[in-house]
């Protein structure tokens, strides 16, 4: 007899078979992370239903099983290469296998060089992922399969990892998207993320097979993949059993079962996790901290029996909607706080219908909604205000303490802080998308292991050793808990661990401090998430400081906007929100449209009310709502655009050469294009990045890890040889301009060597020819002879001289460009201060002009009314300065120039791009937040990635203008 | 504490009389090498004092002062001394702190500036840093980097490179458990004396100790049953410290494995090498030409008399020359690819499938911006080149947890087994 384990993240898998390898038992199920337990119970079935074997081949596979294997001296197989053994037994034709498990994506390469690879640690879970999707959108994950079928259309979502993913779902369905439409999204972002992280230059062709949980329950899934890899691959018999069957095969070991059994049952866990101090000693303790926190409470009144104005406040949120009635004493009256399953607007509907009619003769003064569905709702039920969720919790918090100088919010998915400066909001860190999901985070955790939230969090509240997880992403967190659990840290410890987390995140991942001084002595937390008494003690544990919470902790968003409703009121105002009459005829209806103004291409969402008022949501710019004549004319991003669009092609002798449109080349295109023109080259750039653009060149990415605008140039080397062009030239330049503003003038890493992996991942480049020399036009006295040296490997016929002449053309032509570029901004400059408007300069590097990488966020910045100007159009202005960081990098030294050029202007603020995963920002970020603070002015960083949502970013900029008073 | 004296740019300088009174902290990387380097500056009257602190306080310490997004090893390093600072060992009046820095286009040449930013923030701002770097950075009164300071330099990377082979070629077959440890041992412990006294450094002394090392461990009794043979290659702090890699060489050691590391002494080749390339490529002045092309002669001197010391005993398996290993990658990737570990990444890893060592972990810091290109962005084209190249590419980060790293290397060793297993049944028959 031969026993295989396959102990996966989520689920216990088990095969035996007889010695002619027939089946004769099999078994799946979830083991709620207790492994242990689970394992024992299994074999222990196993051996009462074959009592008369004593001994059995027996091996173990899975994730999650290495630890019990090795106390129980079980072997082990690593159950990538177990799958592998049952593929090559049992289906020997196959050419890739794909096994999605509950944490692990997998692709093994059986043909053509074996190849196993798995899922970085950064890609996170797949089908822990789709559960959590199907939990979000209220389905069980079957209920998913069925909607994706009923799709009609499907939206990008981001794909690198499922934190990301939920950031783009949950404003769908907040803009009222349709279930299945998100649900087929969900899949093909499973699929795309597989493909990007995993195939890494490899094409997927031949005979594939599909195994593991998820491809085999959710045909939609595996529909996904076929239409992905324009093929059909085979869901086999036993697909969920095959790593399984793998371990049974490869046990080569007969072993006593009882003994095994008793191993595994006696396997005592290490208990050399690392720990911290408990949160609170006894229950005496925990008695004191609550009266403390206790005392902290909002006025109450009856709604009943309460004569005069009202204001009602509505927090449309991500995960939750909060609505609160007040009185005129700021008073709260009535308050309702729901999950949001996807669309607030019948949450809203059913609120106000049930307040009609509790308090028909109620007198609403004014009504304000802020949070992610604010515009929706703002319109659906025409609430008299809408603000940004950092002021509305600004103003509540305000509320309990006046003198407040920090305000931290831990929601559902996204922490908000900011510092409060001379009254204002004045430095505002919202998480970035990749340490999101912090609150969720707990409850994902608690329902996995059959806990209600509230229940979950108590279990930590007198913890012994809470569990050290550290300060990272909740994925990464995700598999230290799975760790801690291996060496044997208690549910209790777990919990309190995780509340730990969850502060660290807010501090050091967020906020950054290093101290409590830094965030004052004065500290509003709120937010749901501190209701949580072990995250509120976890907190003034990491702090050293007693802060405040208020008893409505989780609706002070809501509160914040009635109290703001109430300041904005005119003396006998009349809200204009919906009457009850209205309310008992309104309708909702959603359509999807794609929007075809300019080359965005945004899905928006038309929602269409009973009385005929429509609300657009998803868009990026004001024109399809207002069909106005786009803002161009003040962004300095569009003219750039299209200033490097109008180089086009010119017939020459030499024939066409193509450029990749992406990197550096968007500031280096007027050269280059100059330079083989002048040598009778047509220049063919590729066209304007695009999604589709990107994908068409996704799978021969080597490292998921990187920036998108890198991973771009994939999709832009394919689109030209997609096109014909035989030739293309993308030079490696580990130097750039030296502008005189830094210590060194390199590119960094990415956009100077990027070519090399071009050259080495794109089979499609076979038979074509890629000039990816080295070529360092920082010199430009040797520049002609080096250039040409390059150039004479490939062409013949070139002359020192006409490269000399190119070269002269080229460098004019560039000097050209940057001045023009900086003659247009100094004109818009001039104009915005001549409208008065605000100037906010968005900076990062020429490359996120590209529409594709910057989502649209210079037309947002435009739809606000303000002008946008890029770095390089001041870093002129500044003089080489000493940086408290090595000055080495030519894009990033205009950074440094342009923040301390901002920092002199009252009509300028800054605003930086930073790609995700772009390890050289870590430095720059820094310094110029570091500059800009030095001098009174608010640091804005906006985090950017394949997310093409840019509710976050809304905010930020709200936040900004509110702050600056615009 | 001796008296604080800052440059024009403000900088905190390094004094002739710190010199003489201070004890400089400076962190763990490779544990033979490093050992072995801190008395060479002993002996010019510095007081050196290698870290060799471990535990995950020195990661909570990095996160709490750097930038956590910022490469994992700028959270280890400054971790590291921040840690030891903040221990209560040192007086901290009479402590400075030594770190290197290349100057590259990476973002690793900003350490020291993370460094000063982090002590600032935990108020050790009075600390001196010095950095220790051949470009002309940031000078010190009280610190230089003399010629025959970089003599013995490259003649300890030499002998810690020699102890290091020696080691990983011996250990896993040792019949006596522990003798080979031993060895490393007494010879580190010699080699510190002399160098203490300055000596150990002439070519012809190197020949001569080499030699002796060499025949001390060809004599240690082993048993060569094959072993999955496994090469480390990756970003320098990751691949050589245990610290950054969640004690990689014992995990290997532990799974049967021989490891072989490639030296440090063809990385100090490959920054010297860059700056003859760049001049190549680009143009520039051809007496820098000159004087480069000479420190580059002379470190391959140092070289060939490793190689044929080590060739002396026909068990071990030399290091490939640095012009060799550089051949490799003609065609792969450019010599221009200077930044970080560069071109030489890959030519390690095709260097070591050559010499039999193809299951290769390519180790990295998660995000690490060269190793995208010269790491998992050439494995694909290894694999063109050698089939039998079993490349795995794992992440270091504070937050990625050591159960998954080994998962994958364990994915790794189980096609390597196979192979192995393949190759003994083809010698059977």
């Amino acid at each position: 007899m031969r026993i295989g384990l396959d102990i996966g993240s989520t689920t216990i898998k088990c095969v035996v078979l007889d010695d002619q390898n027939h089946f004769i038992y099999q078994s799946y199920e979830r083991h709620f992370s207790q492994i242990i337990e689970s394992c024992g119970q299994l074999l222990a079935k196993i051996r009462s239903r074959f009592p008369e074997q004593q001994e059995a081949y027996l091996a173990i596979s899975g994730s999650a099983g290495i630890g019990i294997a090795e106390n129980a001296a079980i072997p082990f197989v690593q159950e990538v290469y177990a799958a592998r053994v049952c593929v090559n037994r049992l289906l020997p034709n196959t050419d890739v296998v794909i096994e999605l498990g509950g944490e692990d994506a997998k692709i093994l390469f059986l043909t053509n060089g074996l190849e196993v690879r798995m899922n970085g640690s950064c890609a996170g879970g797949t089908g822990a992922f789709i559960d959590q999707m199907a939990s979000l959108l209220n389905v069980t994950p079957e209920e998913l399969d069925t909607l994706a079928k009923q799709k009609e259309k499907t939206y990008t979502i981001a794909s690198r990892c499922g934190v990301f993913a939920k950031t783009d779902i949950q404003p769908l369905l907040n803009q009222g998207a349709r279930k299945p439409d998100v649900a087929a999204s969900i899949y093909n972002a499973v699929v795309s993320q597989t493909i990007a992280g995993l195939a890494q230059g490899r094409e997927i062709t031949g005979n594939i097979v599909y195994l593991g949980g998820p491809l085999t329950f959710s045909s939609s899934l595996r529909q996904s993949f076929d239409e992905a890899l324009h093929t059909t691959g085979v869901c086999p018999e036993n697909s969920l059993y095959y790593v399984a069957i793998g371990a049974a095969f490869c046990a080569d070991q007969s072993i006593d079962l009882k003994k095994a059994s008793d191993a595994i049952a006696h396997y005592q866990a290490k208990g050399n996790f690392s720990y911290r101090a408990p949160l609170f000693s006894d229950q005496a303790e925990y008695d004191t901290f609550l009266t403390r926190h206790n005392r902290c409470r909002a006025p109450r009144g009856d709604l009943l029996s309460y004569h005069g104005k009202t204001y009602i406040g509505i927090d449309a949120g991500s995960t939750t909607v909060k609505a609160v009635v007040m009185g005129e004493h700021n008073e709260l009256l009535h308050e309702v706080y729901l999950p949001n399953s996807g669309n607030p607007v019948p949450l809203i509907r059913t609120f106000l219908t049930e307040l009609y009619e509790q308090k028909p003769d109620i007198q609403i003064a004014a009504a304000a909604v802020t949070g992610y569905g604010e515009e929706l709702i703002r319109s659906a039920f025409c609430a008299d205000y809408g603000i940004v969720e950092t002021v509305a919790h600004f103003t509540a918090a305000k509320s309990f303490l006046p003198d407040v100088q920090f305000v931290i919010d831990i929601g559902g998915q996204d922490i908000k802080c900011f510092k409060i400066h001379n009254g204002a909001i004045d430095n505002i860190f919202l998480n970035e998308a990749c340490s999101s999901g912090c609150g969720s985070f707990l409850q994902t955790f608690a329902n996995a292991l059959h806990y209600s939230p509230e229940e979950f969090s108590k279990l930590g509240l007198l913890a012994k050793k809470p569990v050290d997880l550290g300060s990272r992403c909740t994925v990464f967190m995700n598999s230290s808990v799975k760790q801690a659990q291996k060496d044997g840290a208690s549910i209790e410890d777990i919990s309190a661990g995780l509340s730990l987390a969850v502060v660290k995140n807010a501090l050091y991942k967020v906020i950054r401090a290093s101290s409590p001084g830094e965030l004052g002595k004065k500290i509003v937390v709120q937010g749901g998430t501190f209701l949580n008494d072990a995250v509120l003690r976890a907190f003034e544990q990491e702090i050293g400081t007693e802060v405040i919470r208020p008893d409505i902790s989780g609706l002070m968003g809501a509160y914040g906007a009635a109290l703001y409703a109430k300041q904005k009121a005119q003396k006998d105002q009349k809200s204009t929100i919906i009457s009850q009459k209205e309310l008992a005829e309104f309708t909702h209806d959603i359509r999807v449209v794609t929007c075809g103004l300019c080359n965005n291409h945004c899905r928006l969402t038309v929602n269409t009310f009973h009385d005929g008022r429509k609300f657009i949501g998803g868009n990026r710019c004001e024109r399809p709502v207002t069909k106005a004549a786009s803002s161009d004319e003040r962004n300095l991003y569009a003219y750039k655009r299209q200033k490097l669009f109008s180089y086009a092609p010119v017939e020459g002798k030499r024939g066409t050469i193509g450029i990749p449109m992406g990197l550096n080349m968007y500031e280096l295109l007027p050269f280059w294009h100059t330079f083989f023109t002048k040598l009778s080259f047509k220049v063919h750039r590729s066209p304007v990045s695009s999604r589709a653009l990107y994908t068409n060149g996704q799978q021969t990415i080597p490292s998921d890890t990187v920036c998108y605008p890198a991973k771009l140039m994939h999709g832009h080397v394919q689109a030209l040889i997609d096109e014909g062009i035989d030739t293309i030239f993308y030079p490696c330049m580990s130097y750039n301009f030296d502008e005189h503003l830094g210590d060194n003038h390199y590119n960094c890493p990415v956009v100077a060597y990027y070519p090399e992996v071009i050259g080495a991942n794109m089979a499609s480049l076979q038979g074509k020819m890629l000039i990816k020399d080295y070529v360092g036009i920082h010199r430009k006295k040797d520049f002609p002879k080096k250039m040409h040296a390059v150039l004479s490997q490939y062409f013949s016929d070139i002359t020192l001289k006409e490269v000399q002449d190119a070269a002269t053309a080229a460098y004019a032509e560039y000097d050209a460009y940057l001045l023009d570029i900086r003659k247009k901004g100094e004109e818009m400059i001039a104009q915005a201060r001549s409208e008065n408007r605000q100037i906010i300069v968005l900076s990062g590097r020429p490359y996120h002009v590209d529409p594709e990488i910057n989502h649209g966020i210079d037309k947002l910045i435009t739809s606000f009314g303000a002008t946008v100007i890029s770095e390089d159009v001041l870093s002129v202005h500044a003089k080489k300065t000493k940086r408290n960081v090595l000055n080495q990098w030519t894009y990033h030294a205009r950074l440094y120039a342009a923040a301390d050029y901002v920092s002199t202007q009252p009509d300028m603020e800054l605003v930086q791009l930073v790609s995700f995963g772009c390890g050289v920002d870590a430095i720059t970020t820094d310094e110029v937040r570091d500059i800009l603070e030095r001098n009174g002015k608010i640091y804005t960083q906006i985090k950017i990635d394949e997310i093409s949502n840019l509710g976050a970013v809304t905010i930020r900029l709200r936040s900004l203008f509110a702050a600056i008073g615009r | 504490m001796a008296k604080l004296i800052y440059d024009k740019t403000g900088r905190l300088l390094f004094t002739k009389e710190m010199r003489r009174e201070y004890t400089l902290l400076f962190p763990m990387m490779a544990p033979i090498h490093f050992t072995i380097l801190g008395n060479v500056f002993r002996h010019f009257g510095y007081h050196p004092e290698l870290l060799t602190t471990t535990g995950p306080e020195i990661a909570q310490t990095g996160l709490k002062y750097v930038h956590n997004d910022t490469c994992y090893p700028a959270i280890l390093v400054i971790g590291q001394l921040i840690h030891a600072l903040q221990s209560g060992k040192y007086d901290l009046d009479k402590v400075a702190l030594m770190i290197t820095q290349t100057g590259g286009g990476c973002r690793a040449s900003n350490y020291i500036y993370l460094l000063r930013k982090a002590l600032k923030k935990a108020g050790l701002e009075h600390i001196p840093v010095v950095s220790v770097n051949l470009s002309g950075m940031e000078k010190n009164p009280g610190f230089k980097l003399t010629l025959p300071i970089i003599r013995r330099v490259v003649g300890a990377i030499v002998y810690g490179d020699a102890l290091m082979l020696l080691k990983n070629q011996t250990k896993p077959y040792e019949q006596n458990d522990g003798q080979t440890d031993a060895l490393v041992d007494h010879w580190t412990d010699y080699l510190v004396k002399k160098l203490n006294k300055g000596e150990g450094c002439s070519k012809k002394e190197i020949r001569e100790t080499l030699k002796q090392i060499v025949a001390d461990f060809a004599n240690v009794p082993v048993c060569r049953t094959p072993k999955v043979k496994v090469g480390v290659v990756g970003e320098i702090y990751v691949k050589y410290a245990s610290l950054g890699n969640n004690n990689l060489e014992d995990f290997l050691a532990s799974q049967d494995c021989e490891v072989n590391l490639p030296g440090i002494l063809s990385f100090a080749l490959f920054k010297v090498d860059n700056r003859l390339e760049d001049i190549k490529l680009y143009g520039g002045s051809k007496l820098k030409f000159f004087v480069v092309n000479k420190l580059m002669r002379y470190c391959e001197a140092l070289e060939s008399i490793l190689i044929e010391s080590i060739k002396e005993a026909p068990q071990f398996i030399p290091p490939s020359p640095y012009q060799h290993t550089k051949s490799l990658v003609k065609g792969v990737i450019g010599y221009g690819d200077k930044m970080g570990e560069g071109w030489l990444l890959t030519a390690e890893m095709l260097e070591l499938v050559e010499m039999g060592y193809e299951n290769i972990v390519c180790t990295q810091p998660f995000g690490c911006l060269p190793n995208h290109i010269c790491g998992k962005g050439m494995i694909r084209k290894i694999r063109e080149i050698d089939e039998r190249a079993n490349i795995v590419a794992i992440d270091y980060d504070a937050g990625a947890t050591r159960v998954n790293q080994e998962n994958r290397i364990k994915l790794m060793l189980a096609v390597a087994k196979e192979q192995l297993t393949n190759k003994e049944d083809t010698c059977g028959i």
